[in-house]
């Protein structure tokens, strides 16, 4: 082997480059390569570089919203701080604040600052790629863009829905593009785009051996479809978590994949999941593997619930599955991002390449953050900036509007009708206490004089109680809870609308409300007595006007695997004091 | 040649994989489809640092001959070859050649997909390629292998110098512009881009003294025959000797070659490397006859020699006794000079 023939075929190659522009191309190349240029052309404006507000570390990312809003790895603004800035290449540099961040899926959410008119990337479908589809990895890779103007490499998809184990504490790639495209250390939280320039995954991964921290032919994209799972909770200034079925699995006989140990507090053991059992298909994707059993399940945020069809002595069943988050609050809620072993960390310093360490640091400008900034972050447990789930709270409270005749109406509510089974009901929402008398049904009574909130009526998972929350809700607001957040969407049990999901707490109780997102309409809420328990599941059907205050009059009750009724409204008494009046649908 | 990871590099390489065309998205994919079925995991002994458990092969035969690399894998007593589908068989070794860095391996199954050794193909650099092979491990169970792209850089032959540039194969190599050889892609293929078998990818090889790494993949037809007689139950394998140098296993007859007579030529890197002489050995025939470095050879007897290759054969063609006859450009001027070709002792 001779070193020095290195020499001569580089040449060579220039050589064939240099003829090739005196001779004229095929039509087909310059056509292919005319449609390279414009698809870099018209992705680049929305490529960001990421630096740390002191100018030092840094990345990329990319503007998915002319509002400003851009992904990012968590590795990447996690080492930037709460506000950073941000390089266009338009050569313009702009102050961003963090919104949301996935220490596990190293996915980070920022919000640019002063514009409305961001350029920004339009989402692909990252499931519709394939092994040797075209893609372009933007970015800053080895910090070399001091003015911003984004690296573009080209390569191929390698494989799609790979696996890649956690390195360290969190940080599991599942499900995402393994590309040959290069991308290096500062490509991190950079677009890769698909053939069409629509962003398919965030750059977030190299293959890291003996080599040094240079690409070696496999880079990893998380995936875009798993960020849109998370993409509302991020917007919530969450710290997101990841979800676990609440068992293991592993390989049994003849590559099926089986339930290991399920933990009995787990909803997938509530909804009748045992040991042994063969796992067929989960989220609609059928199972061979204990990987690509991972694969899916990490792709989703904890409190979806998600179709799960296994095999029990030859019978298939499905169930559908709310699925418990993969780490405790606390692991999570670390003030600096994970200990440990770290991917490829962008610092501008290539290993093989010394002398191109790049100043970019100290060319940044020596500037305030000015004041109508700062108040764009609000410091609170459990959340990367809970500002913003405070603006998303604001968006989702708009489903309230419709209520507002109610507002202030905190007296006696009788509520009375049938069920569609034949059984009339009244039920009573009173200052001290609750009760529902049926025809058929067991009578419930919950008083409100401090004692624990429990399952009445019997069988309904605290039907009352959840009324209760309902009316409290719509009497008092948002400020009747001890707690209230935005928690991000997902389709509503699984299989419905995607909703909103605003979470209130009340003495032991949680409850979540659903607002359907194309037009904040609540569609019904979660009500639960505690934790790991199900809960008493309220859907609202049908709304009316009682007397000028809107309100659901024919709703549905299920608790755990049982449908407990479906009400139909016809009355509400209503009195603030002791006069009270009664009201029937203006319509039906 | 070394692909240094060096930015400016990686830039020439990919203005050239650029230029070729993108329609055929739709047949690539076909093509992966294709091969990727052909190509299995394997895992066996290892797992200590730089001593990874896993590797790749490729399927020869309906039957479940796989050919791959000889390497520390092989070791354990069983090694586990998982296919496209994710079945997962044993895997025993019925032959192996180290020289060759080769081994081929049988499962029991039947009806697979396979590449037909005797299709297999030859390109020359600039060739746009397609590798496919388990790198890293990424794929387990029933997940089609990685495959990347590249094109040929050259076309050269591997030496394996003890101690100066230790490679565990040496011979003829495709190099290759993109990290074709990672850990665990050694036995993975180099197809041509619509899917035709070039070689067979081979171990990560550094140079110690430049910290570089060489990608190169051994051509199929290096290893055919050997395969096929490991196949057939005819091969006995040879060692290698003191010197490491491998005893006879070509089939053509090779009895002389320049260095007999103490020319040394350029590099052997394209094609048609010119056969310019780089150096003449102290005290050899060619010094005595009056060659000089940069001297082109142009005839040997009355044979044009178009490259270094060609050289090669009809040197190997000479038999002792014989007289050398060879016309040298020197500047603007033919010479013609003439050798005795010396006796040598037969192996």
């Amino acid at each position: 082997m001779k070193c020095s023939a290195g020499l001569p075929v580089l040449i060579v190659a220039f050589s064939m480059m240099s003829s090739g522009v005196s001779v004229a191309a095929e039509p087909e190349v310059l056509r292919a390569q005319q449609v390279r240029t414009e698809v870099v052309r018209q992705a680049a404006p929305a490529v960001v570089a990421i630096f740390s507000q002191d100018g030092n570390g840094g990345g990329s990312g990319v503007l998915i919203s002319p509002d400003g809003y851009a992904l990012s790895n968590f590795h990447v603004t996690s080492a930037c701080g709460d506000f950073m800035k941000c390089g266009l290449n338009d050569g313009v540099l702009y102050d961003a604040v963090i919104v949301g961040i996935d220490p596990t899926g190293d996915v980070a959410l920022i919000k640019m600052l002063g514009r409305t008119d961001f350029p920004f990337a339009p989402l692909g479908d990252s499931d519709a790629v394939m092994a040797g589809d075209w893609t372009y990895a933007m970015g800053n890779p080895f910090l070399l863009a001091t003015d911003f103007q984004p690296t573009v490499t080209f390569g191929m998809v390698s494989g799609a829905h790979r696996y890649q184990y956690p390195s360290g504490t969190f940080l599991e790639y599942t499900d995402c593009i393994q590309v040959d495209t290069s991308i290096n250390p500062g490509n991190s939280g950079g677009p890769l785009f698909n053939a069409k320039g629509e962003l398919i995954g965030i750059n977030g991964r190299i293959a890291v051996e003996k080599r040094g921290r240079v690409n070696v032919g496999a880079g990893y994209a998380i995936s875009i479809n798993q960020i849109r799972h998370f993409m509302d909770q991020l917007r919530g200034g969450h710290i997101v978590d990841h979800a676990t079925l609440g068992a293991t699995v592993r390989t049994g006989a003849d590559r099926t994949v089986l339930v290991d140990s399920i933990l009995e507090s787990s909803d997938a053991f509530r909804r009748g999941l045992r040991d042994d059992d063969e796992i067929i298909s989960f989220a609609g994707r059928p199972i061979g593997s204990v990987n690509q059993f991972k694969n899916i399940l990490g792709i989703y945020p904890k409190g979806w619930s998600l179709p799960l069809v296994y095999r029990r002595e030859g019978q298939k069943h499905q169930i559908f599955v709310e699925l418990p988050p993969l780490h405790r609050k606390t692991e999570l809620a670390l003030p600096s991002g994970p200990k440990g072993p770290q991917p490829p960390r962008p610092n501008g310093r290539g290993p093989r390449s010394p002398e191109k360490q790049p100043a970019t640091g100290a060319e940044l400008p020596e500037e305030k953050l000015p004041d109508e900034y700062k108040k764009l972050l609000v410091k609170k447990a459990g959340y990367a900036n809970y500002y913003f789930n405070q603006q998303e709270q604001e968006r989702v409270l708009k489903g309230l509007l419709p209520f507002s005749a109610w507002q202030g109406i905190a007296g006696k509510w009788t509520l009375g009708g049938r069920t569609v089974d034949g059984d009339s009901f009244q039920i009573k929402l009173l200052p001290q206490a609750l009760t529902s008398q049926f025809t058929k049904r067991a009578p419930g009574l919950q008083k409100l004089d401090g004692t624990d909130f429990v399952d009445e009526p019997p069988g309904s998972g605290g039907l009352l109680a959840a009324l209760y929350q309902f009316k409290l809700l719509l009497t008092e607001g948002a400020t009747a809870f001890n707690e209230t957040y935005y928690d991000g969407s997902h389709p509503l049990d699984g299989r419905g609308p995607t909703v909103d999901v605003l979470v209130t707490k009340n003495s032991t109780i949680e409850c979540h409300w659903y607002f359907r997102t194309n037009d904040g309409l609540l569609v019904g809420f979660d009500s639960s007595l505690g934790t790991d328990v199900d809960a008493s599941e309220v859907r609202f059907l049908q709304y009316t006007e009682f007397q000028g205050r809107h309100f659901p009059n024919r709703f549905s009750v299920r608790y755990g695997d049982t449908d407990y009724g479906t009400f139909d409204l016809l009355t509400i008494d209503v009195s603030a004091s002791e006069n009270s009046t009664q009201v029937s649908p203006s319509s039906q | 040649m070394f692909s240094r990871k060096r930015p400016g590099l990686a830039i020439v390489f990919f203005a050239i994989a650029a230029t070729a065309n993108l329609c055929s998205a739709q047949s690539t994919s076909q093509t992966i489809a294709t091969v990727a079925p052909k190509v299995v995991k394997i895992f066996g002994a290892g797992g200590s640092k730089n001593l990874y458990a896993y590797g790749s092969g490729f399927l020869v035969s309906p039957q479940g001959h796989i050919v791959t690399v000889w390497s520390h894998i092989l070791d354990s007593d069983t090694v586990s070859v998982v296919l496209h589908d994710g079945r997962r068989f044993e895997g025993k070794v019925i032959g192996a050649e180290p020289p060759l860095d080769l081994a081929v391996l049988k499962i029991e199954a039947e009806g697979l997909p396979f590449f037909d050794m005797g299709m297999a193909t030859s390109a020359g650099p600039g060739t746009r390629v397609l590798g496919f092979s388990n790198a890293f491990k990424v794929a387990t169970g029933d997940e089609p292998v990685s495959v990347i792209h590249g094109v040929i850089a050259a076309k050269t032959t591997l030496a394996a110098r003890r101690g100066a540039f230790d490679a565990p194969y040496a011979g003829p190599v495709y190099v290759i512009d993109a990290v074709t050889n990672n850990a665990g892609a050694a036995g993975g293929v180099l197809t041509t881009w619509d899917g035709r078998l070039i070689g067979m990818i081979g171990k990560e090889l550094r140079n110690a003294q430049t910290n570089t790494w060489l990608n190169y993949v051994m051509p199929i037809s290096e290893l055919q025959e050997t395969v096929g007689q490991i196949i057939s139950g005819r091969f006995s394998s040879t060692k290698r000797d003191d010197d490491g140098n491998e005893n006879s296993i070509r089939t053509r007859p090779r009895r002389y070659d320049a260095a007999d007579f103490g020319i040394i030529t350029i590099p052997d890197v394209v094609a048609r490397t010119p056969a310019y002489i780089d150096r003449v050995l102290p005290g050899s025939l060619a010094e005595a006859a009056g060659l000089q470095p940069n001297d082109l050879i142009l005839f040997v007897r009355d044979d044009l020699v178009q490259s270094c290759q060609m050289l090669k054969e009809e040197l190997g063609r000479l038999e002792s006794g014989d007289q050398l006859k060879l016309v040298v450009r020197r500047d603007d001027q033919l010479m013609t000079v003439t050798i005795a070709v010396p006796k040598k002792t037969v192996e």
